[in-house]
């Protein structure tokens, strides 16, 4: 298979449309737009469904309409917009309905800036809406990744009845890289619990609410126990030349890819230098953390990411106090520059 | 189809026996206080959808409010959406299933307040749906406070004394403000008072779903419902209250009805075939074309490019061209914009990569050559390229050379060559092929086959290749 030099933001409809997904429904965001601008094109073309929603909460509620019908369905937005989102984010984790929701993140808080920032960690990983739930999140770096976990997403989401984010930023999403896209998935799921609108779905029943404690009790240990599923067999993390590392450089995203940059140059500067990138910030990769906050040639663990220090402290509770985690952040739209990277590590010593 | 009117208090076939999904003791009898509107308009929705024989194919969406249970009674498909959404929920299924019949079910917080866009925009989208708005002039299910339908005066537990125009504003007409709209094709008020009205009220009901079932677009039924809790009145006295008070602000009847002469839309979506996904998703690769020339073999190379001008000047597209032919040399490549406001009317920049190696930080900060087609491009980047570095310049439009001299300067009047040529726009073909000819790394056979390819215009062919060609002389002789 050969590649094509496509933009990350068109690389994720290429994929959703091979996944098989036919309903998008999304409100205009920059940097996000081309999302909806491409699904607006294209899957009238594949047999699928474009809607520009009246506002994100719209748009995240159609999602939830559609879900129930058992198709593979999405949205797209940037910060402000998710933040719309959220109270049908937590609807549809509660009924528990597949679906994708993208997140091309920028500079906040408000109406912030279009360029990009991570600070939507908290609100997708530890859930913005209320309640107790849990998004699957994959952060890609490149523009073949935004293809292929928008891909593994909709597996994902089918596979635990549960909403997959891609949790990207601006550059990730505005990035032209070659891509090879895969051929289009032909088999899917049954989805016994869907309302088709036929006779023997007639009883079945999307919802979240529960007025006895008890039954809600027993809805919620069931969720958590999904959880728990999830993050026994799903955790995506990729190591880069962290077998002889002493010291260990953590980040996600586009922050990944500086990261790797400034350990190539630290390196011929002699410091041994490796990095532990969390593909799925939920479930995160704690035993790959734990593994080198107990190794003990292990110096020091740093964080870089570009908001004010949201993953570190997912970080610190695999670390636990066994090894000084220190915090390189930018934030407003600034990304950090290898420079940056390799200043605060030889600094650290 | 079953049409007498005897049947309307008879439990119908779509209603469960039992009510399982009801907590406690009282699974016989629905949780609706007595002498309230929701369970007769609940009957009259389950005969006309049995009546019809839709109920297998009907999908029933329960609101927040009092009907947010209607699940209970029900035994079709049901969904329950957050507060004010099932227009917009609604919307997302029948997209996904168009050959199902949609009933959104809605009270008038849930309606006229917290989701007026949701109504408003499915309304006028005109969604093949069926709407049944629940006018009872008051928040039943949180306890009585004001709706955007309680009347002037009228007392709620937060309008203590009475709603006031001056506070609170006048009371929405729902039924009046969407029968405005172009789209809807059937919007009638009534209201279940007495048996004619309720007579009234089934003909509607049916109406409503009809259209629906006819493909024929949105069809919108207000109700005047009885709230005795709410209103802390009889049974008697609430239906009295509706005929004496609230019919006087929102009087009953049809208010759009286009049912005859509209057409029926009926949803076709394509069907293409898996094999033809990449063909209609325009996947396709510039090396598996078939006259692709032979690809030269790679060196060893790590090229940070930075791209700068204008918007307008051909900055962003000299960058996509570049990388397209970087990764048709099997180099990695990367192309990153400036993006947004900074874009209009303002300058336009990008970084492009090419590496023998992966790529980490896409992000160009000491650009190898800077490319600038105007001063403040030069002025802006000019001291963040690396030492030895190239700088080519457009020395037509930019009248001082870099101050620096570390570096390795290339002056060309790229836009004058160009409009010489044919036409300014081809001025980035000729910088790039100045950048081709001065690093020697990209085989300019390839390049002359793979720039028709990429782009795409066919009346530029000619114009980019002599652009190129004059650029790629002159680097070379630079080189
Ligand atoms: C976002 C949100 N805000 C507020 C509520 C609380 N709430 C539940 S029902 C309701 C009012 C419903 O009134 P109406 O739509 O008139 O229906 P009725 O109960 O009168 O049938 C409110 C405000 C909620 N569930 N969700
Ligand atoms: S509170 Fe009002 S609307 Fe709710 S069930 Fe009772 S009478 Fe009906």
């Amino acid at each position: 298979m050969s590649k094509m030099l496509i933009k990350g933001n068109e690389a994720i409809i290429r994929g959703a449309t091979l996944a098989g997904c036919k309903n998008f429904f999304g409100y205009p965001i920059t940097p996000a737009s081309e999302i909806a601008e491409t699904a607006s094109y294209y899957f009238p073309l594949v047999g699928g469904n474009f809607l520009q929603a009246e506002s994100e909460v719209a748009a995240i509620n159609m999602v939830y309409g559609a879900a129930s019908s058992g198709v593979r369905c999405m949205t797209a937005s940037s910060s402000p917009g998710i933040s719309l989102k959220m109270e049908g984010i937590s609807y549809i984790a509660g009924a528990e309905l597949p679906c994708v929701i993208i997140d091309v993140m920028r500079g906040g808080p408000g109406l912030g800036n279009i360029a990009p920032e991570q600070s939507d960690y908290n609100q997708i990983v530890k859930g913005g809406g209320h309640g107790n739930y849990k998004l699957i999140v994959l952060a890609p770096n490149s523009a073949q990744e935004m293809n292929d976990f928008t891909m593994k997403a909709f597996e994902l989401a089918d596979k635990y009845r549960n909403p997959a984010v891609i949790l990207a930023d601006g550059f990730t999403g505005q990035m032209m890289e070659p891509v090879e896209f895969p051929e289009p998935v032909e088999k899917f799921p049954e989805k016994p619990w869907a309302i088709k609108a036929t006779k023997e779905t007639k009883d079945n029943l999307i919802c979240s609410i529960d007025l006895d404690p008890d039954d809600l009790e027993k809805h919620n240990i069931h969720l958590q126990e999904k959880y728990a599923e999830i993050e026994k067999n799903e955790v995506m993390c990729e190591e880069y030349k962290t077998d002889d590392a002493d010291v260990i450089l953590v980040g996600f995203g586009i922050v990944s890819r500086i990261i790797q940059t400034a350990i190539d140059e630290l390196r011929n500067d002699g410091i041994k230098v490796g990095m532990v990138r969390p593909i799925t910030l939920f479930p995160f990769p704690k035993k790959i953390i734990d593994k080198y906050a107990s190794k003990g040639n292990v110096k020091n663990i740093n964080v870089v990411e570009m908001n004010n220090g949201q993953m570190v402290d997912d970080v610190k509770l695999v670390v636990n106090g066994r090894k000084p985690v220190s915090l390189l952040t930018r934030i407003g739209g600034n990304i950090p520059t290898v420079k940056e990277i390799i200043n605060h590590i030889k600094k650290r010593g | 189809m079953k049409n007498n009117q005897s049947t309307i208090l008879q439990k119908s076939p779509i209603f469960y026996d039992t009510f399982e999904r009801k907590a406690g003791a009282q699974l016989k009898v629905t949780h609706y206080c007595p002498g309230c509107g929701h369970g007769i308009l609940h009957k009259l929705i389950a005969e006309a959808l049995v009546d019809f024989n839709v109920d297998d194919k009907a999908v029933f969406l329960s609101p927040v409010g009092c009907s947010v249970f209607a699940y209970y009674y029900f035994q079709n498909g049901n969904i329950q959406s957050a507060h004010g959404r099932d227009p917009a929920v609604g919307t997302g299924y029948k997209r996904a299933n168009p050959n199902s019949i949609v009933v959104s079910y809605q009270g008038d917080g849930d309606l006229a307040s917290i989701g007026g866009n949701n109504i408003l925009q499915a309304a006028n989208r005109g969604e093949n749906i069926t709407v049944f708005f629940v006018n009872n002039a008051t928040y039943g299910m949180t306890g009585g406070q004001m709706a955007p339908t309680t009347l002037i005066g009228q007392k709620s537990t937060t309008t203590p004394r009475g709603r006031t125009v001056a506070n609170e504003g006048y009371p929405l007409k729902m039924s009046e403000l969407l029968s405005t709209l172009e789209a809807p094709v059937y919007v009638e008020r009534v209201m279940l008072t007495d048996p004619k009205n309720i007579t009234k009220t089934r003909k509607a009901v049916r109406k409503a779903l009809k259209n629906q079932i006819d493909n024929k677009g949105f069809s919108f039924v207000e109700v005047l419902s009885a709230c005795p809790t709410g209103w802390k009145k009889s049974s008697q006295d609430s239906k009295k209250w509706i005929t004496d008070v609230m019919e006087k602000y929102f009087p009953i009847g049809v208010k759009k009805d286009v049912s005859e002469e509209r057409e029926p839309t009926i949803v076709k979506r394509k069907t293409p075939k898996y094999s033809d996904f990449h063909k209609l998703l325009d996947i396709q690769s510039l090396n598996s074309l078939p006259d692709v020339p032979e690809i030269p073999k790679t060196q060893n190379i790590s090229e940070e490019i930075k791209i700068a001008g204008f918007g307008g000047q051909g900055v962003l597209s000299l960058g996509y061209v570049l990388a397209n032919i970087g990764m048709g040399h099997d180099y990695a490549v990367s192309w990153l914009p400036s993006y947004g406001p900074e874009m209009r009317g303002g300058t336009a920049n990008c970084s492009v990569k090419v590496s023998s190696d992966r790529i980490g930080a896409p992000v160009v900060d000491n650009p190898t050559t800077l490319i600038a087609f105007n001063k403040p491009s030069l002025q802006k980047f000019e001291a963040d390229v690396v030492k030895g570095g190239n700088i080519i310049y457009d020395s037509g439009l930019i009248d001082s050379p870099p101050e620096r001299d570390d570096v390795n300067g290339l002056p060309i009047k790229a836009t004058e060559i160009a409009d010489k040529l044919g036409s300014t726009k081809a001025a980035n073909m000729v910088a790039f092929g100045v950048y081709v000819g001065l690093t020697g790394y990209l085989s300019k056979e390839y390049i002359q086959w793979g720039i028709k390819h990429i782009i795409k215009k066919e009346k530029f062919h000619k114009l980019n290749l002599e652009a190129f060609n004059k650029g790629f002389e002159f680097g070379k002789k630079h080189k």
